[in-house]
């Protein structure tokens, strides 16, 4: 399809950039069973509308009414309907070969394995990088996800791209892909997973392979001089993490786990209590009681947070047992405490 | 409940509506038509409901985040919305009140062959309904209608009253469709020959087929997330060895072939309306009849096209695939022998024939949609977005509410003895039309533009497709609304109806407008079929008293 035709149709179409090398071929086959829906609808509903107007009764109706022979419709029926056969035939032979493609990785991928759960996207790289929500590939190289999820099925879908994939619990699923310049491009759950299914979004961070190695090659400088094995990466920043107060560091481990998905800074109540004045306040617990909020209550609800629940939220906090070394603990208790120790609460939604 | 008081045309027997019994004669009436007028009250009260959740839901829809309500909230609200208009609207709507209706007098019939049985179905749809309902508000589940492990084991809210009440409802559901294949093989009038078995019936009688056969799949798999959820059994749990994937399997066989419970009674009543309001017989019966079959048949082999992207293999993807796309085929049979019929015909236009207008377009737009998605590599784009969820509406919304309509205007003076406004009908009937189209077309869009279904908050991009869908779900609300009063009001103040309103030859106008509890005072001899439209009036009169 000619450039400028194929920019025409992806725009009233209202599909989304073709970032992927097979995201053309595909784009191509959705214009071909979009418009043949369309005339195809359109066309039958024209058929019926002339009929209707045209054979409409002009005179009350007569007795017995005249029955007109049937057309000898049989032939051209069945020709319709052969016809119709083999254009679906055709649709599904060029789907399933592309879909193949899209299934199939080729031999030599660079690997990245992808751990998803309520409600972020965690990326581990064969040399040693982790991020998480932030997904950097190189441009021009066939990359292939390994992916499972910690929890329930999600679902790892960059429109950009026109490529989708469950992940799921208990097995691990691929998805392969070739992006084909450098940008950013959304990445959503598709596969309803809980309350915050709809927050659970992330990018892919395409960069041109010298800058990707670089990137590689920073986040190997910074574990080697870090103080802690797991030092969070600034997201978005390359270069070695610099030193940097606790309470900000509490915050970029706050975004980094996913704790603001649910607990906000500013008062405000959300899916769990806010932060905000929560340090030694008195919390209501949901099998009746109170306690007060103390290091030992805030560490405990991190690493078993079913133990002492907050009345009047749900309890869907994940444990963060064995996933935050001390030091990350401390940042975020940190944290908590430089949001003051008012003992203003919010409601529960 | 009061209705209005209209003489018999035949004024020797009291029709169904007056034959007294106050308030009790109504609660254990064995007549299939009283049962049918309490399922048609039950089933628009579900309606109403489903759609001020789907109001609430596109209203939340209107900003990015939050607008009226939290996320907790709107996930209950998608499951509730589901679930109702599933379960408590969809599948049983044309069926238990146009089916139990239309059905017995169709083919010359007192009542159904266990009237009994049709009256429990009733009680255990409102126990179901109860228990769905009551389980929404108390525990309020947020799984969404297809309750997916292992979600739905972990799921903070309560799972397990909403899964009982769904498996009650199916319990009724399988109810009705021994009745209809029962009443259908044994209480034919001795004229009515397989061969002359009117369309509808034909299309009832495989919806009970498929109602038969495959619910009972549904309650197994109901009761074991039931099962996995309240006693942690593990059958779908990856943790201690169940697979979460195998839910989806047996999940889709039913709900696969559940798509169809819903679509081939709308086409049942396209049946009859077509050749009513071209006056000719259809243009091929026998075609209608068997493309009936072939798609309760191929229904229970297309479940696959669920789960392209869920890991199946791509063998398997491409089998369900290619035959997924015969559904297409049948249906493109009977839209081709629907639009053939008008030709030549002698066309009147009342209202459900622009409800027909409507619905050819809708279906067949809908329909060609649902091939696109069977198309593996687009699906791998388009599955679990907006695309699939309009896709679906056209077919759910735009095909079977649009013939449930259909047949709440064709048949209604056949069950009230009342005519209704023919002009606010026809408005209300585009009114819909247009409505719909405004509601689901964005979704299109914005599910190519990638916009994830059941996702409460948004990016911001996609917010003025989202306006759109919302200001058009309110119009289609109150087009429902404007249609709804119009009958109603017509139940009061109507013109009397003759027994055959519409000129039709199908057997079920041979009645008198209401009919007599027993339908026909003697059994109907029909010697030349339904859709003979070569005898006059007076010929199809007199076949009803002979014998």
């Amino acid at each position: 399809v000619n450039p400028t035709i194929n920019d025409w149709l992806r725009t009233i179409l209202f599909l989304p950039p073709q970032a992927s090398t097979v995201a053309p071929a595909i784009d191509h086959l959705h214009y071909f069973v979009i418009i043949t829906t369309m005339v195809g609808a359109t066309g039958v509903a024209l058929l019926a509308m002339w009929w209707l107007v045209r054979y409409r009764r002009r005179a009350p109706l007569q007795e017995p009414p005249p029955e007109e022979p049937a057309p000898s419709s049989i032939g051209l029926e069945l020709g319709i309907i052969t016809g119709l056969f083999l254009l679906f035939l055709a649709w599904w032979l060029v789907g399933f070969l592309q879909y193949l493609r899209v299934r199939v990785p080729p031999e030599d991928t660079y690997d990245i394995y992808v751990t998803a759960k309520q409600w972020m996207w965690k990326f581990a790289y064969v040399e040693g990088n982790q991020t998480i929500a932030q997904l950097y590939v190189p441009a021009g190289k066939p990359v292939k996800l390994i992916m499972t999820s910690r929890d329930v099925i999600h679902s790892f879908f960059v429109p950009d791209f026109r490529l989708k994939m469950d992940v799921i619990p208990g097995r691990y699923t691929t998805l392969w892909f070739e992006a084909r310049e450098p940008g950013t491009h959304p990445i959503y759950c598709a596969e309803y997973c809980g309350t915050q299914h709809s927050t659970m979004r992330a990018e892919v961070i395409v960069l041109d392979q010298a800058d990707f190695g670089r990137w590689l090659a920073a986040g190997q400088r910074e574990r080697a001089h870090a103080p802690t094995p797991s030092e969070p990466s600034v997201v978005g920043e390359l270069g070695p993490a610099q030193p940097m107060p606790l309470r900000q560091r509490g915050e970029l481990v706050a975004a980094r786990e996913g704790c603001l998905r649910c607990h906000t800074l500013n008062g405000q109540p959300h899916i769990a209590p806010t932060f905000a004045g929560m340090y030694r306040s008195r919390v209501p617990l949901a099998g009746g009681g109170e306690i007060v909020a103390d290091d030992d209550y805030l560490t405990e609800s991190m690493m078993d947070p079913l133990a002492k629940i907050h009345a009047g939220f749900v309890p869907v906090m994940p444990s963060y047992f064995g996933r935050l070394p001390p030091a990350e603990v401390a940042a975020l208790l940190e944290l908590i405490h430089s949001l003051g120790e008012t003992p203003e609460k919010g409601t529960p939604p | 409940m009061t209705l209005p008081a209209a003489a018999p045309a035949h004024a020797d027997a009291p029709d169904y509506l007056h034959t007294g019994g106050g308030v009790a004669g109504w609660l254990n009436t064995r007549d299939h038509k009283r049962i049918a007028i309490m399922f048609y009250v039950s089933v628009l009260v579900f309606l109403a409901l489903g759609g001020v959740f789907a109001l609430a839901l596109r209203t939340e829809l209107l900003t990015p985040e939050r607008t009226v309500m939290d996320a907790m909230t709107y996930n209950r609200m998608f499951t509730l919305h589901g679930v109702t208009m599933v379960w408590l609207f969809l599948i049983p709507g044309i069926p238990t009140v146009f089916g139990n209706f239309v059905l017995p007098i169709q083919i010359g019939a007192r009542d159904l062959a266990f009237p009994r049985l049709n009256l429990a179905s009733f009680y255990v749809f409102l126990i179901g309904a109860a228990v769905t309902l009551a389980g929404m508000i108390v525990g309020g589940t947020d799984t969404g209608w297809t309750f997916y492990t292992p979600y739905s084991d972990q799921t903070p809210t309560r799972l397990v009253p909403v899964v009982i009440g769904v498996f009650i409802l199916g319990i009724s559901t399988i109810m009705t469709g021994i009745n209809f294949i029962a009443t259908t093989h044994t209480l034919r009038a001795p004229s009515v020959t397989w061969r002359r078995l009117p369309l509808f019936v034909w299309a009832m009688y495989g919806t009970s087929i498929i109602m038969v056969l495959a619910t009972p799949v549904l309650g197994l798999t109901l009761l074991l997330i039931a099962l996995d959820n309240g006693l942690a059994l593990g059958m779908f749990d990856p943790a201690v060895g169940g697979d979460p994937v195998l839910f989806q399997h047996i999940f889709w066989f039913y709900s696969h072939p559940a798509v169809y419970i819903m679509i081939l009674p709308a086409m049942g009543v396209i049946n009859e309306v077509v050749p009513t309001f071209s006056h000719r017989r259809p243009a091929s019966y026998a075609a209608l009849a068997a493309a009936t079959f072939g798609i309760a048949f191929i229904g229970f082999l297309t479940w696959g096209h669920h789960m392209f992207v869920a890991g199946i293999s791509e063998l398997d993807a491409g089998f369900f695939g290619v035959l997924s796309m015969f559904v297409a085929i049948f249906s493109a049979i009977k839209v081709f022998t629907w639009v053939l019929t008008l030709y030549r015909g002698s066309i009147q236009f009342n209202t459900p024939l622009f409800y027909f207008l409507g619905f050819l377009f809708l279906f067949v737009f809908g329909g060609m949609t649902g091939v696109a998605v069977a198309t593996q590599s687009l699906d791998v784009h388009w599955h679990d977005t907006y695309f699939v969820v309009a896709h679906f509406h056209f077919i759910m919304v735009g095909a079977s509410l649009t013939a449930f309509l259909a047949a709440a205007h064709y048949w209604f003076p056949k069950m009230f003895g009342r005519l209704y406004n023919e002009r606010l009908g026809m408005v209300g009937a585009m009114a819909v039309f247009i409505g719909f189209n405004l509601t689901f077309v964005p979704q299109f869009l914005l599910g190519n533009l990638g916009m994830p279904r059941r996702y409460y908050s948004y990016p911001p991009q996609y917010q003025w497709l989202h306006v759109l869908s919302t200001g058009g779900a309110w119009a289609l609300g109150g087009s429902l609304l404007l249609s709804l009063a119009n009958l109603l009001a017509a139940l009061k103040w109507g013109k009397r109806a003759p027994a055959n309103p519409w000129y039709s030859r199908s057997y079920e106008w041979l009645t008198p407008s209401p009919p007599p509890t027993h339908n026909f005072p003697v059994t109907p001899a029909l010697d030349t079929g339904p859709y003979d439209y070569t005898i006059s009036e007076e010929e199809f009169r007199a076949s009803a008293s002979a014998r």
